[in-house]
């Protein structure tokens, strides 16, 4: 079973939503939040599709929040790769 | 009343980005029209298209805007970046919500709307992009504009085809009017992908010469439809005491506007372009004899350059109007062509020359207008006209002046 890496999400997200705003490694930012980075809920909603169609797992959409960090994006993919 | 002048320029035209490149390049004469190279236009029976080449848009850009653009967005974001430049408007110059925007669309982000309805029929929902719920709007240049400089004044969007952009400046001047101090105003369009290029081949006269020096030449005897073009204009519109106050320069005012519409073909009557024209010289306070340049909307169809120059005789009398067509450089930009023509009138304003209409050898006699054709003509600057017509039947016209 294929796990999701930081470096992973950050090549989806700069893809599908554009570079994060000080095109910073989000192995740097693991735990600072998505409206931090620059990213808003349209960004974060096409991430969650990218996902999907990638690892085959659907986040809920209380998970993808601005609020949220690529860290608990990482742990919770991988937390429901990991039960399948 | 208030009055409302421009006080920034930004243009992204087929034969120039900025409006200094681009001014020099018309002033030369200098063609952006060539063979499509955004899609394989090979098999469609029109080939030509004035595309903006040079610009790329990561050069002008935040990252985080790009896969959330479509390219006529991208140009209208780096045109509203040059204009405030232009204007020297700072954040921080206004109140936000003193700010405003208004601009014209003819057809949406028609290339990325293809691509995600590709997507959507050939692999699925899951496959659209989520930013196909508003990249492909009309209303998107405006509020894109509105979110990057933070003005939260009233937006809106007019779509008119060409004459939407004349439509979209004198809302601006109506907003100004209102107490907003600036409004961010014009257009830009692109679609040039085979979605964009068959609705203008069901829509409009479309030149199917190859060469592009033979295929757009509005009043000519040769006159043979015209080519599309991307890009437009940007303009900063501002309240003149405003721009006055911060020690702002301003290119001109915008003195006067009208608009008609004609009623369609099977209901006969008279072309509505002469009540337009003659709303805005009425607006402006001026007589035909104030006006020293028509920038002609140049359709480059044979029966609506009649009316074109039927409009211009009959308003000014036979041949006494210098008529130019700057378009001739660049096609047709859909809502971006009439704000690129206001920025060529104040440009003529301020630096004493009309920009020439090229290519045009032999101008219909029969249409008794004087067409500044080959090389520019200096003028004494006076009030100049910009007349536009949108695809549908839409007519609108607008005055510029000097700024008192």
């Amino acid at each position: 079973m294929r796990q999701i890496t930081l470096h992973r999400l950050q090549s989806i997200m700069r893809e599908c939503a554009g570079e994060n705003e000080d095109a910073q490694p989000l192995a740097d930012a693991a735990n600072r939040t998505f409206e931090e980075l620059g990213y808003d809920s349209l960004a974060l909603l096409e991430t969650q599709s990218r996902i999907h169609r990638e690892f085959g797992v659907a986040l809920p959409d209380e998970a993808v929040v601005t609020s949220s960090t690529p860290q608990a994006i990482v742990d919770h993919v991988n937390g429901l790769v990991n039960a399948r | 009343m208030t009055t409302a002048v421009v006080t920034g320029l930004g243009v992204a035209a087929p034969n120039g980005l900025g409006h200094e490149r681009f001014w020099s390049a018309t002033l030369r004469g200098e063609s952006g029209i060539g063979p499509v190279r955004r899609f394989d236009a090979s098999r469609y029976p029109s080939r030509l298209a004035g595309e903006v080449p040079e610009f790329d848009p990561d050069e002008h850009l935040p990252k985080r805007l790009i896969p959330q653009t479509d390219r006529m967005t991208q140009l209208a974001l780096a045109a509203a970046d040059w204009a405030l430049t232009d204007a020297g408007v700072q954040p921080g110059t206004y109140d936000t919500e003193q700010m405003g925007v208004s601009t014209a669309g003819a057809s949406g982000g028609l290339e990325f709307g293809q691509r995600e309805l590709d997507n959507l029929w050939g692999k699925g929902p899951q496959h659209v992009s989520v930013y196909m719920s508003f990249a492909w709007f009309y209303a998107v240049n405006s509020g894109q504009i509105s979110i990057r400089h933070a003005m939260r004044g009233p937006a809106g969007v007019f779509v008119g085809d060409q004459a939407g952009g004349l439509d979209a400046v004198a809302q601006a001047r109506r907003n100004i009017r209102k107490g907003l101090r600036l409004v961010m105003s014009g257009g830009a369009d692109s679609s040039l992908c085979p979605y964009g290029w068959v609705s203008r081949m069901s829509g409009t006269q479309l030149s199917t010469r190859d060469d592009p020096n033979r295929a757009y030449l509005p009043f000519d005897v040769d006159a043979h439809g015209h080519v599309p073009g991307e890009g437009g204009a940007i303009l900063v519109v501002e309240d003149a005491d405003s721009a006055r106050s911060r020690g702002a320069r301003a290119y001109g005012e915008i003195a006067g506007y009208g608009a008609s519409f004609d009623a369609a073909p099977r209901h006969g009557g008279q072309p509505g372009l002469r009540r337009a024209a003659e709303v805005a010289l009425a607006d402006a306070g001026l007589e035909p004899a104030d006006i020293g340049v028509v920038f002609a909307d140049g359709s480059g169809s044979t029966e609506q350059d009649g009316v074109e120059a039927a409009t211009i005789t009959s308003v000014f009398g036979a041949g006494a109007v210098p008529v130019t067509v700057p378009k001739t450089m660049t096609g047709r930009m859909n809502s971006g062509g009439a704000p690129v023509d206001l920025a060529c009138a104040l440009l003529a304003l301020r630096d004493g020359v009309i920009p020439p209409t090229i290519n045009v050898r032999t101008v219909d006699p029969a249409y008794e207008i004087d067409l500044v054709t080959g090389t520019p003509r200096r003028w004494k600057p006076k009030a100049a006209l910009v007349l536009a017509r949108g695809t549908g039947g839409f007519n609108s016209a607008m005055v510029l002046r000097a700024a008192g």
